[in-house]
């Protein structure tokens, strides 16, 4: 595969989100006739890439180049005419319609002025036996399963491009027999001389189909790599941003460490949910802090969303004080004296047009029961202590949220659950996208709280900010609680090792 | 096609022809020519603005300006007929213009403001009303050879039955319609937008000038049945057809269309103008209901008619889900 010539050619891709920069001078080919994979952690700028290839963002700097020629697509459809298809997560197919209908939307074959049902029929069916599916074209597109849906997809959007092929995430909701089916599917279509962008953060679907990885951080290209000669410990750094310093230290010091289980008062076991996390057990101490690590996708979210009762598991216990308990639902977890706060903190956490007072007084709102409501004069109390002992700037408990800091709205949401004094906080990615200052007082702030007694739960990807905060680390891949670390074995490099891992499972 | 999609108006059709057999073996009188003839002449202008509303439920939207528009476009060509002695055919075509770019306007409105249709169409209710009695508040007669000519045209069907023009238009508006709906770009855009505007968007639909298109087809088709309606009582009145949009949304779902949009064929529509004419005779012929009977019957129908639709979602949610199940 040596003699490919370049088909898409993007040099010094810039994009600024509100004087954020999301892309930085980010160079990316791809050559015709290859797979290649786009990776790189939450927010690194993969999907602002992919929407300015894709026509659905326009570029603040920087060319694109398909074919030698210079392009600037100016929406979705003029990429689909240009030869750039893409096939979402999401299949962006629509379920009220039949397969046929799908295929042919916006360009169904037309006699007379009318649109020929039997001949849209026909070249559906030609169509979809190219890639091996004998279907009903008739029937609905809702009454197959993902997989199909996904090929019928592809076969839509190549028919309509031709040249590249993106994928945002195309495998996330298959099992493995449909991954093998669309692979293969994938790999007729490169032989045909299509150039496919293929994104996931499944390295070992990565190894098995691509050819070539860049790994965006940070809104920049970290590299472009030959996969072959590239190995996954180093893709790993790449991805997260880190030198390797120890490789000779092996996997035999991986081993999860012995538990001093007794003495654990907040224990689950078995605990998982089929799709989503694999059954795995956890014990919590109080006045621990426990880490958890993984890539994007690796089940870190999922795990945190389980403890919280916002998924519910299939299967496990939960006992609290040698008592099992039914965790169902957010409520039933802060009865228990759980706080989560969410990595999402603009759609998931606050509520912009509540003051800072509001915002904080709400999950002591919901302890009370809302039949004993919190007067305005306590809540301002309240918000008025936290303000102090937190430091939230300006001081003005009856600001709106939104017009705060995103560092001061981490503290405002902290301040909310350290109001019900948990003896459990959930933090997931609490350090996102706050300056380094504010950086340093939350893990501070982290580490108080767990000398008064308090357990918490820090999911984040910053390696380092679990070395220096987390008394152990559970390493999650592919949906896998995959190893503990603790004592002297908790290093950025051994985590590292454990998510790179010997023997990683199939994807669920 | 698949069965589950056309059930709902499948259930539909079966409900009217039981419903027409029982009428028919309590009045065997209602079995002639005559009865359906004249059910369709008097329904003509609420099939018509139906037949609109469909449209605009298919993509997702409603629109509540129907009835307002109908009452317009009644007393615009009362005032310019009648007074102003404008040609009729002038002022309909003039009518026809005004309806289709005040719903092309609120089309507008719509995708460029990004405002619900509820609101943007309860606006253009008020305004078409309000523009109604600013022409006038009092009924207005219209007498007019022209309008003389076409009152008394129709087609004499075997059995002695006359369909008006009106009842001839409602037809060709619904033949029209249908394959504007199954075999054109524009009427498989409506479908995809009630789907999921967001993928529809993604896959390349136009959905700013279909939204448009939209709203100014049931704007026309509004004027068209103000027309209708201006024929069959001869006059303008601008308190005339309040709610008329409710009777035409009660016909679409009736007629098996989702209200969320992306599921229903026009031709149930159709039969759901039928059944609610259907009950209308009924009451006349029975002689002693009262006519508030109809909006009884309508009631527990479109109940009837939800519920069936959320126990098909719901039962081919659950066939779905079995099939993941079956598969892991």
């Amino acid at each position: 595969m040596s003699n490919q010539k370049p088909l898409l050619e993007a040099r010094a891709i810039a994009k600024s989100f509100l004087g954020i920069k999301a892309l930085d001078g980010v160079d990316f080919t791809l050559n015709q006739g290859e797979i290649h994979a786009l990776l790189g952690e939450n927010g690194a700028g993969k999907s602002t890439l992919v929407k300015i290839l894709t026509g659905v963002y326009r570029r603040d700097g920087g060319s694109i180049r398909l074919d030698g020629q210079e392009i600037s697509p100016a929406d979705v459809a003029d990429a689909q005419a240009l030869g750039i298809g893409t096939v979402y997560q999401e299949v962006n197919l629509l379920e009220n319609l039949t397969v046929a209908e799908n295929l042919y939307l916006g360009r169904q074959p037309r006699r007379f002025g009318l649109i020929d049902r039997r001949r849209m029929r026909d070249l559906s069916r030609q169509l979809l036996s190219r890639y091996g599916l004998e279907i009903d074209v008739d029937a609905l597109l809702s009454s197959y399963s993902v997989a199909v849906r996904q090929i019928i997809a592809i076969a839509r959007a190549v028919d309509l491009s031709g040249k590249v092929l993106i994928l945002d995430e195309p495998t996330a909701s298959l099992d493995s027999h449909e991954v093998a089916m669309l692979f293969s599917v994938l790999r007729r279509l490169k032989q045909d001389g299509l150039g496919i962008v293929i994104i996931t953060h499944f390295l070992n679907q990565v190894y098995e189909i691509a050819d070539r990885a860049s790994v965006l951080r940070n809104g920049r290209l970290v590299g472009t790599r030959n996969l072959n000669a590239l190995p996954r410990m180093e893709l790993i750094s790449m991805m997260l941003g880190r030198e390797l310093q120890a490789v000779e230290e092996r996997h035999a010091s991986l081993e999860p460490h012995a538990q001093l289980q007794d003495e654990a008062p907040i224990r689950f076991e078995a605990y998982g949910k089929r799709g989503s996390v694999a059954p795995f057990d956890l014990a919590i101490r109080p006045g621990e802090v426990i880490g958890i690590a993984g890539l994007l996708g690796s089940g870190r979210t999922e795990t945190a969303f389980l403890l919280f009762g916002i998924d519910r598991p299939d299967s496990g216990t939960a006992t609290i004080d040698g008592r099992t308990v039914a965790i169902t639902s957010p409520e039933a977890a802060i009865a228990k004296g759980f706080g989560f706060c969410p990595e999402e903190r603009k759609t998931d956490g606050i509520i912009g047009d509540f003051s800072v007072a509001e915002n904080i007084a709400l999950a002591m709102q919901a302890r009370a029961g809302w039949a004993r409501p919190i007067s305005q004069r306590q809540q301002k109390a309240l918000a008025q202590d936290f303000i102090r002992s937190l430091d939230i700037r300006p001081p003005d408990p009856d600001r709106p949220i939104k017009f705060l800091s995103g560092g001061n709205q981490q503290k405002a949401i902290l301040a909310r659950w350290l109001a019900t004094e948990p003896r459990l906080l959930i933090l997931d990615e609490p350090t996102r996208g706050i300056d380094i200052g504010a950086h340093a007082e939350i893990l501070k702030m982290i580490e108080r709280l767990c000398a008064e007694g308090m357990s918490l739960i820090v999911i984040s990807s910053e390696l380092e900010e679990l070395t220096a905060v987390a008394h152990r680390v559970i390493v999650l891949a592919d949906r896998h609680h995959v190893a503990e670390l603790s004592g002297t074995q908790l290093t950025a490099d051994n985590i590292m090792l454990a998510i790179a891992g010997p023997s990683q499972p199939e994807a669920a | 096609m698949s069965s589950s999609r056309n059930l709902p108006f499948l259930a539909t059709l079966v409900v009217f022809l039981l419903a027409y057999v029982l009428c028919t073996i309590q009045f065997p009188a209602m079995l002639s020519t005559r009865v359906i003839a004249n059910l369709i002449t008097d329904n003509a202008f609420l099939g018509i603005a139906a037949v609109g509303m469909t449209f605009v439920i298919l993509s997702g939207g409603i629109d509540l300006s129907v009835g307002s528009v109908i009452a317009f476009t009644s007393v615009f060509v009362a005032v310019t007929v009648g007074l102003a002695g404008l040609h009729p055919l002038t002022a309909f075509a003039a009518v026809l213009v005004i309806s289709t770019a005040f719903g092309a306007v609120m089309g507008l409105m719509i995708r460029l403001l990004s405002i619900p249709p509820f609101v943007v169409t309860l606006a253009g209710m008020f305004l078409a009303r309000g523009a109604a009695y600013l022409i006038s508040t009092e009924s207005v007669p219209i007498a007019h050879p022209f309008f003389e000519t076409i009152q008394g045209l129709s087609f004499r069907l075997p059995g002695g039955g006359r369909l008006t023009a009106a009842a001839i238009l409602m037809l060709i508006i619904f033949a029209a319609a249908i394959v504007i709906a199954s075999r054109t770009r524009f009427g498989a855009n409506i479908y995809a937008l009630g789907g999921n505007q967001q993928s529809a968007e993604l896959m390349g639909v136009p959905v700013g000038r279909t939204i448009v298109g939209i709203y100014a087809l049931s704007g026309f088709l509004s004027g068209l049945s103000g027309i209708a309606y201006t024929l069959y009582t001869s006059s303008g009145y601008s308190l005339a057809t309040v709610g008329i949009e409710l009777d035409a949304i009660a016909a679409v779902v009736i007629g098996g269309t989702l209200l969320t949009g992306g599921t229903g064929l026009v031709a149930g529509t159709l039969v759901g103008i039928l059944i609610q004419g259907l009950i209308q005779t009924y009451i006349v012929f029975d002689g002693t209901l009262s006519s508030w009977w109809t909006k009884i019957v309508i009631g527990i129908l479109l109940f009837a008619f939800i519920a069936l639709q959320r126990g098909i979602i719901w039962y081919s949610n659950r066939r779905l889900a079995a099939d993941a199940l079956k598969e892991m």
